[in-house]
């Protein structure tokens, strides 16, 4: 893999970070359905909350390929964190792509520096894949300013966040706004017991006449989705592959020493044939899948359009194999990686999430084979 | 105008499929082309078109054919002062 000196020591770096400040807590947060606010503050503290802020307004600004690496490293110690890196990316880059100079100013230091805490908001219980079916409404009131009525479920980092982007119906067409965690009309109701991620703090927002000012609408009415959302999908999308990564390595290493210590039938397990054969998928996939994400980064960087649909392909893949390798991770452990508290039984279980989010895997199935046929044809 | 038309007109038939397209075609009256195509297109005109595409811009009118991409690119290179 080509990266540059900057990228290395930036992947060194986070990696270290999460050997000591996360990983070894994945497993407790996970119990307790809650990442601490001290692990936010120390996320916060490392600059990764402003990974994609541009340096003018107090971020990090990185590449994609460096951000891809973060969220290789984060995944690889706890799925719920990449998924705070993620759903707060996914603000930063709507702000900053389609936000005003007024909104860029306002917003984008406090998520670069935790200050505010972003999630996104599309998700309803009846507009999931079908995101355009979404039916929360959104009103002009005459004196200015919006008033928005409806509900948003499974909203990663619900519980903690500050500021929402939220889509709604203006007009009947789907536009963004940032609604901020005090509006009026905003209640914020905890999702408890999810099969995985279970530290991500998911909530359900209820909006009953919330009103937002006029300067919350992000983008133009009418391009919430097509514009908005499908750009900060791509982000979301592209975190969840890197994350993927994390997750296949993470199985691997796990797999591989587990399959060094323990003896069955007077040999290591790593001795056996068919259990070096799902450690030779576990490696050989953490590799694709990171050339593939390494590919959808590169083409992020250099603004090619190419990049949706490479991306589409690195989360496919990535978040099958991830689901395959911890599945096959459970099976090395065998009942102890079945037990309550066992990082295989977490990771198999993170690992389903990553094939139903930002793209469920039928989705993405979907896509890929249109725009194959599509090219075909050309 | 006529190399933008030429280049847009190339990039649209990536994503549209078995028809011969117009250029004052509406793409999305038409249904021709997918939900992601927007952003696909906006990337497009930046990068290739060398075109910034600033949120005001997001009007349908300057995306919806190859016309109105070529119009908009054009209306973009007026109102940029000369470096």
């Amino acid at each position: 893999m080509q990266l540059t000196a900057r990228q290395e020591s930036l992947l060194a770096e986070a990696r270290s970070y999460v050997a000591q400040e996360i990983a070894p807590y994945a497993g407790a947060w996970d119990e307790n359905q809650a990442v601490p606010e001290s692990a936010v503050a120390g996320f916060a503290a490392r600059g990764h909350l402003g990974a994609l802020v541009p340096r003018e307004y107090g971020g990090a600004g990185l590449d994609a390929v460096s951000f891809g690496l973060l969220n290789e490293a984060v995944g690889y110690g706890c799925s719920s964190m990449r998924s705070l890196l993620t759903v707060h990316s996914m603000v930063v880059h709507a702000v900053t792509r389609w936000g005003s100079e007024q909104q860029r100013a306002h917003w984008l230091p406090r998520l670069a520096g935790g200050g505010s805490i972003g999630a996104f908001a599309l998700s309803e219980s009846e507009a999931g894949s079908d995101a355009g079916r979404l039916r929360t409404t959104a009103q002009r009131l005459p004196e200015g300013g919006y008033t928005l009525t409806g509900g948003k479920m499974w909203t990663t980092f619900g519980q903690r966040a500050d500021v929402y982007l939220v889509f709604a119906r203006l007009d009947g067409q789907i536009t963004a706004f940032l609604v901020e965690r005090g509006a009026p009309g905003l209640e914020v109701v905890p999702v408890t017991g999810m099969l995985g991620t279970r530290a991500s703090l998911l909530a359900e927002l209820r909006l009953d006449d919330c009103r937002v000012p006029a300067d919350a609408l992000v983008g133009r009415p009418g391009f919430g989705l097509s514009a908005v959302a499908t750009s900060a999908l791509d982000i979301g999308r592209y975190s969840v592959a890197w994350g993927c990564v994390g997750l296949l390595a993470a199985c691997a290493d796990a797999s591989v020493a587990h399959a060094d210590e323990r003896v069955q039938f007077g040999r290591p397990l790593g001795e056996h044939q068919l259990v070096r054969r799902m450690i030779a998928d576990m490696v050989t996939d953490t590799t694709a899948a990171r050339l593939l994400c390494l590919r959808a980064g590169q083409l992020k960087d250099a603004g090619d359009p190419a990049t949706v649909d490479a991306t589409w392909t690195a989360k496919y893949f990535a978040s099958v194999k991830a689901f395959r390798a911890a599945a096959d991770t459970v099976q090395i452990f065998g009942a102890a990686g079945c037990a309550e508290g066992h990082p295989a039984q977490r990771m198999l279980r993170d690992a389903k999430i990553m094939e139903i989010i930002e793209g469920s895997t039928q989705v993405q199935q979907d896509y890929l084979a249109q725009a194959a046929l599509r090219e075909r044809a050309v | 105008m006529d190399a933008i038309k030429s280049a847009t007109r190339e990039f649209i038939g990536k994503y549209v499929r078995n028809r011969e397209l117009a250029d004052s075609d509406d793409l999305f009256a038409s249904g021709f082309v997918n939900s992601l195509f927007v952003m696909q297109l906006v990337m497009f005109v930046e990068s290739e078109l060398a075109t910034p595409v600033a949120d005001e811009d997001l009007q349908m009118d300057n995306f919806r054919s190859v016309d109105a991409v070529a119009a908009f690119v054009a209306r973009k290179a007026a109102a940029t002062p000369a470096a």
